[in-house]
């Protein structure tokens, strides 16, 4: 995987220079003639630049603000006229969406599908990416190779047999049936992304630990894992947010009950039943994205790198 | 607060992955009886066992059922061959799903990448790139359920609700209701798809673009060559493999667009488009065989995808 981040790479940011060997007069009509666009053509940059990113930012501040403004006022006067005195902004959306709507229930109903479905498959693709990074055996190539394939599945070609099955064993509708189909679903690219980052490390080092009389238990506990922490960063963000924003898995694993339901279930059926609500639709929707952009703005480069990888997921 | 399920969240999350170590530290134990020759053999199996298992419990077998499940009847009891199928494409309904998802694919594929590939070549020039790149990356933080919200706001019929429609109102024209009418309906929802992803499409690019050599941008404009000539000469041929790498990704997303239609519109007015059919099939009309056969097509149309993949795979490793 290559190492991407926003930050734009390290180099010397020097305009375009122009020079030519011939005549100075020609030279100086160049330089002249690239001014006058160059002048022109950085306005019209920096002006397509603030025109993509205010439209971009726009739908997302429009929720923001109206989440914050009163029943009585959303219904009647649009969002952008909030910055208007008299100020009037509450916390009432929040308060009741929180109480009254489920939103409270499922924030805490969304963490506690996240935690495990991240941790679990995590766990569980490390061992196996070890073994098929470091440890000779028959098929390895051809079965990771079904690894790679597997990551572009759609779930729904899983989805009614995986029902059928949390069905029979009595667990539909319950965390465990969610955890265990999203581990499911998460190792293909758990696999891929730890078997490639493990692959990357020096194998001098590890020849040097057996050398020394280290097991592969200690090699893997002591040297592959605590030089993956980045990698391993990237993929609990990114299967975090992964399970975090999943509504098919949820909806079909956990059906309607509003005391197992995630917030993007719970955001989904207020959708149909408030309809015009929006001053809770707002603060509801808002309450669902906070920690998403929290993990977003404090640890963007492995976020970035985590959704980047997350590219050939199914 | 239901203490029972928070206990069971504690014990699963901590408890499955202790299992899972023990299991390996149980089978190095039992690995210690065999001679040294045979472990080497025997090990990976053990390693590979916990992720292989779950891979076939919750993805090869279903997918397989899956399959044969599409042969079967509505209630997955007796064989009817083909007929799903037959059924399926003799819909009316399953040809506009096909055709929504085609408009999926050509617009939302063909914007995300034009205008991801516009903004990395724009913000490269600029010193402010991380800023723009941040707030155009944004939206790929957030829920499709939240960005649904988020869309039918603005698309609210009310002037005095809808910004969109306000800014109709303001230059003189009439409001419209957006998610009403196809094709613009589904027009409307791809764009809310478009907000979200040409993020993705901009940061990979972009790092794409960082790899051309300045000195070679620099020979050709020296050459005389002009900045578009540049861009259409150069950088985009140079950029053609990461282009087709974005390109799929975009397009396994389109084909398997769901919680855009089911919120904003939830399938009607002809929105409708392949996973929202086999949600529709599954558990409303609760027909398991042709939700499987919907499932099938799916699969399908991205097995082309999975096979370009595996072949782009096994090109990296030959020059690992």
């Amino acid at each position: 995987m290559t190492q991407v981040g926003l930050e734009p790479d390290a180099r010397p940011d020097a305009p375009p220079r122009r020079s030519t060997t011939s005549g100075r007069q020609r030279r100086f009509g160049q330089l002249w003639r690239f001014g006058q666009r160059w002048r022109f053509g950085r306005l019209a940059l920096h002006l397509a630049l603030g025109v993509i990113t205010f439209i971009w930012l726009l739908p997302t501040v429009a929720l923001l603000v109206s989440s914050f403004r009163p029943s009585s006022e959303t219904g009647t006067t649009g969002w952008w006229t909030a910055f208007q005195l008299p100020f009037q902004f509450t916390l009432e959306n929040y308060d009741s969406v929180l109480s009254q709507q489920n939103m409270g229930q499922s924030f805490l109903n969304s963490l506690l599908i996240a935690i495990p479905a991240t941790v679990i498959p995590i766990m569980v693709a490390a061992f196996a990416a070890y073994a098929f990074a470091w440890m000779e055996f028959p098929g390895r190539n051809a079965l990771f190779i079904v690894v790679v394939g597997l990551l572009v599945v759609p779930l729904q070609a899983a989805l009614i047999p995986v029902l059928q099955l949390t069905t029979d064993v009595g667990i539909t509708g319950s965390f465990l049936a969610i955890w265990l189909a999203h581990t499911g679903f998460g190792l293909p690219f758990a696999i891929f992304l730890l078997r490639n980052f493990f692959g990357a490390l020096p194998k001098e080092m590890f020849e040097a630990a057996y050398i020394d009389g280290a097991s592969p238990t200690t090699a893997f506990f002591r040297l592959a894992l605590p030089l993956s922490v980045p990698a391993i960063a990237s993929l609990v963000i990114f299967q975090f947010m992964f399970v975090w924003n999943d509504l098919l898995v949820a909806l079909i694993l956990l059906g309607g009950t509003p005391d197992v339901a995630p917030m993007t279930v719970t955001i989904a059926n207020l959708v149909n039943s408030l309809g015009q609500g929006w001053h809770l639709l707002t603060a509801a929707a808002f309450l669902s994205m906070i920690l998403p952009l929290v993990v977003f703005f404090a640890l963007q480069r492995y976020f970035v790198r985590g959704i980047l990888g997350g590219s050939v997921k199914g | 607060m239901d203490l029972g399920t928070l206990s069971t969240a504690i014990i699963v999350a901590v408890g499955v992955p202790v299992a899972t170590v023990l299991f390996i530290v149980v089978a190095e134990r039992l690995l210690g009886f065999l001679p040294e020759r045979r472990r080497t053999g025997v090990r990976p199996w053990f390693w590979l066992f916990p992720g292989l298992a779950f891979l076939g419990v919750f993805l090869v077998y279903p997918t397989v059922k899956t399959i044969i499940l599409s042969l079967m009847d509505d209630r997955s009891e007796n064989f009817v061959g083909a007929e799903n199928y037959t059924t399926l494409f003799g819909q009316r309904g399953f040809w506009q799903v096909i055709l929504n998802n085609g408009l999926w694919i050509v617009l939302f594929t063909g914007v995300v990448l034009v205008l991801g590939l516009i903004v990395a070549v724009l913000s490269d020039r600029v010193r402010y790139e991380t800023l723009v790149k941040s707030f155009i990356f944004l939206p790929l933080a957030i829920s499709f359920v939240a960005a649904a919200v988020i869309w039918k706001f603005m698309y609210a019929y009310d002037p005095d609700i809808g910004t969109l429609n306000a800014a109709v109102s303001a230059v003189g024209g009439e409001p419209q209701t957006w998610l009403t009418e196809w094709p613009r309906n589904t027009l409307m929802i791809i764009i809310v798809g478009i907000w979200m992803w040409v993020g993705f499409a901009m940061v990979i690019l972009s790092a794409g673009l960082k790899g051309i050599s300045t000195e070679l941008l620099e020979a050709a404009r020296i050459d005389g060559a002009n900045e578009f000539q540049v861009f259409f000469r150069i950088i985009l041929p140079l950029m053609m493999p990461t282009i087709t790498v974005v390109g799929t990704t975009i397009v396994i997303i389109a084909l398997k667009t769901f919680d855009l239609v089911y919120v904003m519109t939830a399938g009607n007015y002809d929105t409708e488009v392949i996973a929202n059919l086999f949600y529709q099939e599954r558990f409303i009309s609760r027909d398991a065989g042709t939700a499987a056969a919907v499932a099938v097509i799916l699969l399908v149309a991205i097995v082309p995808i999975m096979l370009v993949n595996v072949r782009r795979f096994r090109s990296q490793e030959a020059m690992r």
